[in-house]
Order: structure tokens, then sequence, then C-alpha cells
């Protein structure tokens, strides 16, 4: 029986495809994010834990998806953080993000890009559901 | 779903989905495959793709797709797209987030037999000098004045430092350098990235391959070129970096504004778009050719690295080490150039994303020597087959504008590849067939095994009978190094 949220790689020719479901919006990026992290295979290592937070303002929930995860993928490559713990309030057309994680120990495969490739957040009978591309 | 009844077959080697086949196609889609292509190519959501690419405001003529095409993002690798000026569209992700992703190849003096026993310590010293996989930092770290002055003057800016020759930016595409790249246009995120990855490989499909020339088919071409039979070239396959990819991220999500305010609907959101004559327009085709020249840059200065690990390997052992450029092209770009389109000259932008300009012979462009035999082309195979190189024709100016195929072309997802492939047997069975591998990633490695990839040789086969090109030489590797 599915999980009430998670993540699932979905196969694609070229690029990588992940399926995600979480009962609402909050959960939903915290599961993208979980996600995108595992499709990298980056660890994280145990210390120094360092905190981050940044505000996105956003047209609509897809362009808040992509700019969540294209905000963590630039933190990753400017500073090598990683976030496990994740603390996110939504307001109207704002989100503030308040991350909890650690310097990256490794990364076994580059995501260039998050994409906006037929991106839909669906509602279901138990929440939220998205397909989202990245491109590698 | 897209099936064989849906398309007209023109030619053995051309098919088209007229535009009654679906409401919102401005243009028709024409592709260029074989049956048996065509049929691998309805695998996966590429002509869905293609079709939906076929609904941009503005475009004239045809889509344009190549038979190494496969699904990717809003627009499908291996597709061409032209927009009319002044007012037809630029969309950011019918070029791609790696702008100017490229290939260059560099020929040399050396017999493979005399270099032979040094290959293992030529795959090393490349592997050492030419920085690769997530991640990695280049030997050179940028000012923010030096990022700027790479933006506006490509492999100019590499020739300033010593890393390129006049030569080198003469068999560049546009000498390396785009007019009209504007800095001011790039984020300050995107200027982050790019301070530290000059001069780095990256990760993914990307590699630096020695080959030896094969088998010639055009010998004057060949000449031209300075390809002879047997000797050792080298392919640089990247792009952009961090730089471009953020660049494109930028402008996606600003184009998600734009489409509204001009009124713009598109059945992927991927596709955003602005006019090329609008502020966001002209704002995106400043901030891409900034891109570009970084990307023209990573390459010159890649080649440079990869002549310092010629010598270190082969200096006193071969009588000639040295590398001189044959030529660099892009396949990730938009461009404006004037095409032939139902017999007018139109100034239009074409969008080539995982596709080769294919200038005919003529083209002024050209370095002198080129002009009499056309463009080389420059398409890496799958790791461990054959890389090819070809010239633009005639037949690419009338009918592609002026554009031909990037590569092989992927056919297996990237988690079929990594389950049915190990990376350690790949590597293992590389070796014992003679090529040196040096790779950053295992599992990376699986993913880029050549049984995920269609077969590169059939794919120009398919470009050549079309006339879309012309064969010059075949390319087999001898080392691949990548991230």
């Amino acid at each position: 029986m599915e999980t009430p949220a998670g993540f699932q790689e979905i196969a694609h020719t070229a690029d990588w495809e992940l399926y995600v479901w979480a009962a609402d919006l909050n959960t939903l990026l915290e599961q993208a994010a979980r996600g995108m992290y595992s499709l990298m295979a980056a660890r994280l290592q145990s210390s120094p834990r360092q905190r981050r937070g940044f505000e996105i303002h956003y047209l609509d929930n897809e362009s808040l998806l992509v700019s969540f995860l294209a905000e963590l993928l630039l933190l990753s490559e400017l500073e090598n953080l990683g976030f496990d713990t994740f603390d996110l309030q939504i307001e109207s057309e704002r989100l503030i993000a308040d991350l909890s994680g650690a310097p990256i120990e490794s990364i076994a495969k580059e995501i260039k890009a998050v994409t906006y490739h037929n991106l839909a957040i669906r509602n279901t009978a138990s929440g939220l559901e998205a397909n989202i591309v990245f491109d590698v | 779903m897209i099936n064989f009844h849906d398309i007209k077959e023109i030619s053995k080697f051309e098919w088209e989905i007229p535009q009654s086949f679906r409401a919102d196609m401005r243009v028709p889609v024409r592709i260029f495959a074989t049956r048996q292509l065509l049929s691998e190519i309805m695998d996966d959501k590429s002509l869905e793709q293609a079709v939906n690419a076929a609904t941009l405001p503005g475009l004239v003529g045809h889509v344009v797709v190549m038979p190494d095409m496969h699904q990717g993002y809003g627009f499908p690798i291996g597709g061409v797209a032209a927009t009319l000026l002044p007012d037809g569209v630029i969309s950011p992700g019918a070029i791609g987030y790696d702008i100017n992703c490229g290939v260059r190849l560099l020929a040399s003096q050396i017999p493979y037999e005399a270099a032979k026993p040094h290959l293992a310590d030529l795959a090393s010293a490349l592997n050492h000098f030419c920085p690769s996989g997530v991640g990695t930092k280049g030997h050179i770290h940028l000012s923010e004045k030096d990022l700027d002055q790479v933006c506006r003057e490509g492999s100019r800016w590499a020739l300033k430092g010593g890393y390129a020759s006049e030569a080198d930016l003469r068999r560049t595409e546009e000498g390396g350098v785009f007019s009209e790249a504007d800095p001011a246009q790039i984020s300050r995120h995107a200027k982050e990235r790019g301070r530290s990855q000059i001069g780095t490989l990256g990760a993914g499909n990307h590699f630096i391959e020695v080959d030896l020339v094969d088998q010639i088919f055009d010998a004057e071409a060949a000449r031209v070129m300075g390809l002879q039979e047997d000797h050792l070239v080298v392919m640089i396959h990247c792009g952009s970096r961090g730089f471009g990819h953020q660049i494109c991220t930028d402008y996606v999500k600003d184009f998600q504004s734009a489409v509204r305010r001009y009124g713009i609907h598109l059945p992927d959101r991927e596709l955003v778009c602005a006019p090329l004559n609008s502020p966001e327009g002209k704002a995106y085709l400043s901030a891409m050719r900034g891109a570009a020249n970084y990307a023209f840059a990573n390459r010159q200065v890649l080649a440079h690295y990869a002549r310092k690990a010629f010598e270190q390997a082969l200096a006193g052992k071969v009588p000639d080490w040295h590398l001189h450029q044959v030529y660099d092209i892009a396949h990730n770009m938009g461009k404006v150039e004037n095409h032939q389109v139902a017999g007018k000259e139109l100034r239009v932008c074409v969008h080539r994303k995982g596709a080769t300009r294919a200038f005919g012979p003529g083209f002024e462009g050209l370095p002198e020597e080129y002009r009499p035999i056309g463009q080389p082309v420059l398409v890496p195979g799958s790791m461990g087959t054959a890389s090819w190189v070809l010239v633009g024709t005639a037949g690419s100016m009338e009918r592609s504008f002026g554009s031909t195929c990037h590569g092989a072309g992927r056919k297996m997802s990237r988690s079929q590849a990594k389950k049915s492939i190990w990376g350690e047997e790949l590597r293992t069975e590389l070796e014992g067939r003679g090529i040196h591998v040096r790779a950053g990633s295992l599992p990376g490695l699986a993913e880029e095994a050549p049984q995920a990839y269609k077969d590169v040789d059939a794919v120009v086969e398919t470009v050549a009978n079309a006339g879309i090109a012309r064969k010059v030489a075949r390319l087999r590797p001898v080392a691949v190094i990548k991230g």
C-alpha cells in the first residue's frame, strides 16, 4: 500500500523523472527535495550541522516546486550543502524556508536543472502528486 | 500517441507529420529517419514533443527532427525550429540548459602504433589535466571582471590568456565569440556558478576521447582537415557548465510570466518563449550568447590542457605530439541566420537542440580552406563505439535549416541502464577491447553504456543518404575520460 508521502523514480529516455506524492504542498516540496537528493545519490557529512533560510515569491504551485528545487541545487553547488530537515511555511504566493543540513560528502550524479516539462501538481483522493523531470 | 498511419513517407529517409495532425500546430514536422530508426523513435514521447514544438509562434517552414532524436523535456533532443524575425519567439527550453554544448576535434600526426604503448599514460594525463566529475572546479578561478570578459569575448579571452592560438579561433564556429553578449543580463547566481568551472568537463554524457581515424570516406575533405588514417585525434564534448544551466533556469522561470503577458498559449510550460523583439527575448538572447561564449572558452581551455597532457605523455616518444584544431561546433544553440523558405530568403532564429549546424560549401563564415568542402560536423558516438566527421551540404541548407544529427541518441532510460549494466563490467569489457577508460563514477559509466544508445553508424548513414551531410571519416576510440 502506498505510504502517505514519498517519491519514486520513473524511467525516462535521456533524463530523470521523479513521481512524488504527499498530503499537502509543504510535504510535497519536502518529498521532492528528498527524491532529488536520492537521484543524485547525495550523502551528507554527519557534522557540522548548517542552517539556511530563503524566501521564494511564486506565480503558481508548479513554479514554486521548480524554484524550490532549483534553490537547493544552487546551494549544493555553491556552498556544497544538502538538507534533511525542512521547515516550510507557505503564505499567499510566498514560501519561507528554514532548512537544516550538513556539508555534502559525495554526489554520484549531477543534475543540470529542474524542468517544467509536463509539470502539473494534481489533486488526488489523499492529497497531491506530481511528476518532475530533471535535466541530467 | 503517434503511429505510422499519422506520418507521410516522403522517401526512405524522410517523413512528415502534417500540420493537420493537430489543430494547434503552426507548421508540419519533418523527420529524417529510416523506418527502423523511426520505429525506435516511437518507443518514447519524442514525436509528441516535436508536435508540441510545432506550436511555437512565428515558426516558418517545418520543425525538423534528426535520426538520433529522443525524448527530452519540452523540445525533443535532435530538434530544429526556425522562427521569423522580428516578432517570432525565442524559447530557452528549445536550446537547452547546457547552452552551446558542443564538440571540438583536434587532429595529430601521431600514428596509433607509435602511441599504443603509451595510451594508458596518456589517458591518465588527460584525466589529471582536464578536471571532470560532479562539482569539480578547474585550474582557473575567474574574478567577476574576468567572467564578464569571458562572456563578451569567448575564445578571444582564452587567446589573451595564452590558452589558444589564432589558428584555433579561425577553426571555431563564429571564431569562438558571439558579438552582442551582455553580462548585465546574467544573474549573480549564474556568475557565481561560472567563476570556478571554466576548463572543466562536468559529468553525464560529457567526455574527452582519444580516437584513431579508422576509415576515410572523402580523401580531399580529410586532407584539408588534417585527418590521416590510423593517426590519433582528440574529441572534447562539453558545454557551458553550471553557468549556462543557471542562465537557462533563470529565463525559463522569467518566461513563465512573459507568456501570460504576450498571450502565448503552449501545450508544455517548458516551451515558454518570448518574442525576439521583446525586452524579455532580447535579454535572453544576450545572456544566451554570453553562455555560448563561456562554452567556447571552456572547450578552448580544455584543449589547452589536453595539449599539455599529450606533451607530458608523448613528448620524446613520438616524433610530433602536437594537436591542431579541426573544428569546434555547437549542438545546443539559438542563432540568427538567413535561410530560404518557400523560395524566399528569410531572417530567422534557428533553435538547435541536439542538432548540429551543417552549412554547405561556399558559406562565407567558414575558414577559407573549408569553403570548398563545407562546414565540418562532429558527431560523437556512444562510449566505445565509432564517432564521425561529416561536412554540411547544399541539401542541409535546403531541407533542414543547415542542420544535421549530433550523436547516437539514447534509446534506453538511465534507470534501466543502471539496472542492467554494471559499470565495473563495462569498464573491463572496454579495456579488453583496447579502450583505456578513466571514469569518475562507475554508475555514471553504466548509464552511458553503448547499449543505452542507438547505432551511430545507422544515424550517420541516414543523414548521408538523406543528403543533409556527407561522410568524411569514421573514428574509433582508444581512450575515454568521463566525469
